[in-house]
Parts: C-alpha cells; sequence; structure tokens
C-alpha cells in the first residue's frame, strides 16, 4: 500500500461539503421545528372576533397588529414571548380587559390576511351583509360551580347582569334552598352556543379568581354527535331521514367492542 | 460640519430606521394614520398595503391562501428592492441593524478583533436558513422564521412593549459583540438572505473609482460585508453582489472619492 494519498477530486470536496451543511442544517431544522412547534401551540388563547379556527390562524396571521390598533379600548394585545401564545399573534385576556362588543367591529375589516374573517361575524340583513359581533365566537364562558357563590346561595347575578347578551347567553335557574328551607337559590348558567366569549362576566366576576371564565370554543364545549337527534325539536328531527344518520349509529367504545354474552362468559363478572 | 457630512448615510439610516418605529408607534399610540401596522405588514396613509414578502412566502408554504391585500402589499415591497433598493431594508428599515451597528461599534472601540479567537462561520448560513424555513412552515403550518424572528420581536417590542423579548435581542446583541463580528445581519438572518436574492440587480449601487483609489483599505475594514469588495483599488466598477446593504459606510469613510452611490450601468463598458 501507498502511504501517498490521493487528493480528492473536486466533486468529492463538493459533495463533502456540501453533506456537512446538510449534517448542521439537519440539527437546526430539528431544534427549530423542537422550538416553533411547542411556540405554536397556543390552547388558551382567547382570538379576536372573527378568527377562524385556531390552526389556521397561526398559519395566516401576520403579526401585523392592525386589529390591536383598531380596538378602541386595548383588550387585544400581540403576544409577547412570556404571554404562552404563539409569539406576535392577537389575543386577550378578559380578566384584565374583556372584549367589549363593538358593533362596528373595528377590529376584523383591517386584517390584512383573512385571519380574521368579517363573514364569520356578519349577517345578511336586506340583501345587505352586516356586521353582527353577536355571532362572534371567541369561546365560551365556563362556570365553576363550586366557587361561585350564587350556588352556595349567596345571592350573586354580576356575570348574569355584564353579560351582553343577559338572558340568552347567560340565564339565572332557580331552585329550592332546602339548608335553609326559606330561600332560592339563583345560579347562573351558560348557554353555550349562545355565548360570544366576550368576558365581560369574567371581568365582573366578584370571587377573587374569577368562576366564570371564558375559554376557547375547542375546550369548553363538547359536542353531541349524529347519534342523538332531539326528538321533540321538528327541526333536529328531520335530521331522522338524512343519509348520515341512516348509517350504523352504534356507539363505539373499548367496552362496546365486546359483546355483552363474551363479557358474561369471560369469566369477569 | 465635516462630521455630519462623514456620518450623512448613517445619520440617514438611524433618521429612516426610527421614524419607521416611530411612525407605527404613533399610529398605535395617539391615532395618527400615516403608517399603521408593524414591518410584517402595514397600510400607508389607510390606502396602500405593504408587506413582508418573505413572510408572505413562508405563510403560503404554511398553506395559508391569503388575502388580495397582503400580497398585493408583499408584490410592492419586492418590487421596490429589486428594482431600487437592493438590500437596503437591512440598513435603512431594521432595527436589529441599529442594534448589530451598535455591537460592531463597541468591537472596533474596545479591539476585540485584535484578541478573540476567530470563529469561522460562512456568510451563507443565512441561505441555508432560507432555504430550511420554507419546507419547516409546510411541516409545520406556521411561517417558521416568524415565530423566532428578531427583527419581528424587537419592532412589536418598539410598537407594544417588549417584555422577555428583550433578551432575545440581548441575545443578537452579545452574539455580534463577543461571538462573532457581524454575526446576526452578516451570517445567520434569512431576511438578509431573502433580500440579497431579489435585490441582486437593483439599479441603486455603489461605484468605485480605481483612479481615485490610495489603497488605505478604511471601506474594506468598515464594511459590514466585506465580500462585496473586491475590486477595491484593483478596478472601478460597481459593487454587484446582491449582499452589499448599500448602507454607505465605505463612501464615508473614503478620504479620496473613490466611491459613491450611482445608477448602475448594465452595459460593461459604461461600467
Amino acid at each position: 500500500m501507498s502511504s501517498e494519498k490521493v487528493p480528492l477530486s473536486e466533486r468529492r470536496k463538493f459533495i463533502i461539503q456540501t453533506l456537512q451543511g446538510v449534517g448542521l442544517a439537519a440539527l437546526g431544522a430539528v431544534t427549530w421545528s423542537a422550538y416553533a412547534t411547542h411556540a405554536k401551540a397556543s390552547p388558551l388563547a382567547l382570538r379576536p372576533p372573527g378568527a377562524i379556527r385556531e390552526e389556521d390562524f397561526v398559519a395566516k396571521c401576520i403579526k401585523c397588529g392592525l386589529c390591536v390598533e383598531a380596538c378602541p379600548f386595548d383588550t387585544l394585545k400581540l403576544a409577547k414571548a412570556e404571554d404562552n401564545v404563539a409569539i406576535g399573534t392577537p389575543f386577550f385576556r378578559p380578566r384584565s380587559i374583556p372584549c367589549y362588543m363593538c358593533k362596528d367591529i373595528p377590529c376584523v375589516p383591517p386584517c390584512p390576511t383573512g385571519a380574521l374573517e368579517a363573514s364569520l361575524v356578519s349577517r345578511v340583513v336586506e340583501n345587505n351583509k352586516k356586521l353582527d359581533i353577536n355571532m362572534s365566537k371567541m369561546g365560551a364562558a365556563v362556570i365553576d360551580s363550586d366557587q361561585c357563590i350564587a350556588f352556595w346561595g349567596v345571592q350573586c347575578d354580576a356575570c348574569y347582569r355584564a353579560c351582553p347578551l343577559l338572558g340568552s347567553a347567560i340565564v339565572i335557574d332557580h331552585s329550592r334552598n332546602d339548608r335553609t328551607g326559606k330561600h332560592a337559590y339563583l345560579v347562573p348558567r351558560v348557554v353555550g352556543d349562545v355565548c360570544t366569549g366576550c368576558g365581560l362576566c369574567e371581568k365582573a366576576c366578584v370571587t377573587e379568581k374569577a368562576s366564570i371564565f371564558v375559554l376557547p370554543i375547542a375546550l369548553a364545549k363538547g359536542k353531541a354527535g349524529k347519534s342523538y337527534i332531539k326528538g321533540w325539536d321538528e327541526a333536529d328531527d328531520a335530521r331522522l331521514g338524512e343519509k348520515d344518520t341512516k348509517k350504523d349509529m352504534t356507539t363505539k367504545t373499548p367496552q362496546s367492542s365486546k359483546k355483552a354474552v363474551d363479557y358474561l362468559n369471560s369469566g369477569g363478572l | 460640519m465635516n462630521w455630519l457630512y462623514k456620518h450623512r448615510f448613517l445619520l440617514t439610516r438611524r433618521f429612516t430606521q426610527l421614524s419607521i418605529v416611530a411612525l407605527y408607534g404613533a399610529a398605535n399610540w395617539w391615532g395618527v394614520k400615516f403608517l399603521q401596522g408593524n414591518l410584517s405588514s402595514s397600510l400607508l396613509l389607510e390606502k396602500v398595503p405593504l408587506s413582508d414578502p418573505y413572510a408572505v412566502l413562508q405563510m403560503t408554504a404554511a398553506g395559508a391562501v391569503l388575502g388580495a391585500n397582503v400580497l398585493i402589499g408583499a408584490t410592492i415591497i419586492a418590487l421596490f428592492y429589486a428594482v431600487l433598493g437592493g438590500r437596503a431594508f437591512c440598513s435603512y428599515v431594521c432595527p436589529v441593524n441599529i442594534v448589530t451597528d451598535g455591537a460592531n461599534y463597541l468591537r472596533r472601540l474596545l479591539r476585540f478583533d485584535e484578541a478573540e479567537r476567530k470563529v469561522w462561520v460562512s456568510r451563507n448560513v443565512r441561505y441555508w436558513i432560507l432555504g430550511l424555513s420554507l419546507p419547516l412552515s409546510f411541516v409545520l403550518g406556521v411561517a417558521a422564521f416568524e415565530m423566532i424572528s428578531p427583527i419581528g420581536i424587537l419592532t412589536r417590542g418598539l410598537i407594544y412593549g417588549i417584555g422577555l423579548g428583550a433578551t432575545v435581542v440581548a441575545g443578537v446583541f452579545l452574539f455580534d459583540l463577543f461571538g462573532l463580528k457581524n454575526g446576526f445581519c452578516g451570517h445567520i438572518c434569512p431576511v438578509g438572505g431573502f433580500y440579497s436574492l431579489i435585490g441582486r440587480f437593483s439599479i441603486f449601487r455603489v461605484r468605485h473609482d480605481q483612479q481615485k483609489c490610495t489603497l488605505c483599505m478604511k471601506c474594506v475594514n468598515i464594511c459590514p460585508e466585506k465580500q462585496v469588495l473586491p475590486m477595491i483599488g484593483k478596478k472601478s466598477g460597481f459593487v454587484v453582489s446582491g449582499e452589499c446593504t448599500n448602507c454607505g459606510r465605505c463612501i464615508e469613510v473614503c478620504d479620496d472619492d473613490a466611491l459613491n452611490f450611482n445608477l448602475r450601468a448594465f452595459k460593461k463598458s459604461d461600467a
């Protein structure tokens, strides 16, 4: 074997140097994507009215702040590094400043990208599209019935009074207070399908930490699914004839995958 | 007076950089609607949309179908730099430039160059990051560089308050001061890479007159992108590299009038 080294060809040098770049880029890409995946997740962020679905919103928001600038109440903020919301995107925290539900929704039209979509907060009135803030779905209010003092029997309807859709987004249920035997419980209940998520209730709540608070729709609400039909509601009952209700409607859970007979015979009983 | 003349472009740049942020601020704080938004996307005189073409590119890669306004805005900005300004965004608009120039100034003042161990980082890293940002945006479903951009963090910070984002800006400053000369703007930042690419054929350029050059090399020493000045003292001609930011520091430090801004001639004989 000769000890003399053959000089590397230019092509080989080029490939080696390119691969060096690829190797460093791979490390960079892994670090970068790990950080970005973490940073874009803002499961608790409340977005401005008319915001599209959260996954699409973070892709479509260019972080220009025109919605923030348009907001007359300083409700909207662009997320800073410490806010645990995708950096630079607009959000609000109702306990500090809720959405005051401007009729002309000044934050939506300036959006240059369509991350805030006017059609999501507009209804057609006499063939004209009109902005309607009551259609917004910024989130839905949720009540902690352990800490809400109305559930203790204390008279408080701060959230109910603060609600811009008083009587439809928050209603008061009453029942007998058996503890005293002579008083009534007057407790708030959120109608999640009507609630806009403005957070005026959360702002108004008198407990130390708000016992009624707004969560993003995805977290605040369940979903009954197609299997259940309100037979007493004519419109809903009409779904019975529809194609998608004719499919197999059996509820499937890990438990239901086994036949009842198998369960009885398997000795689990 | 001479000092002013010797820093005329530097002062112009600081003026444009600070005024742009001040105008954004004025719109946000006092409702003076001359220039609204921020460097990602803005609205001039409540009419003309202006958007960051690189951000728009990333967002498109992330799968967002964007509104017409932002596309028009990005086209306006891209055309402006492609035809006129070259990479002037970096030296006349970007606020991070003030931070890294500050680091570089301290470096010169404290003579760091003479003692520090040399770290070699390719100036092409920015193109790698640029190239990486688009597939990453596609995979992550979000504009990847915009999630970490110190430019966005600083610009928004100056307008809306910076919070912990200050650590990112401090990081860039310390990297440039102690780590690598012209580290961020000259090596890492893909926005610089992006404007280097699209500004390659812009007409507003620095021109070198070799007849007047005395080879003092002040221009090369001051230049944040030295590789764009290979012709100094050798032959007359335009700075043709897209990596030149048109900052004009070379022109200011030249005592022999051997460098000046000019409109680029594409015919060889005119160079």
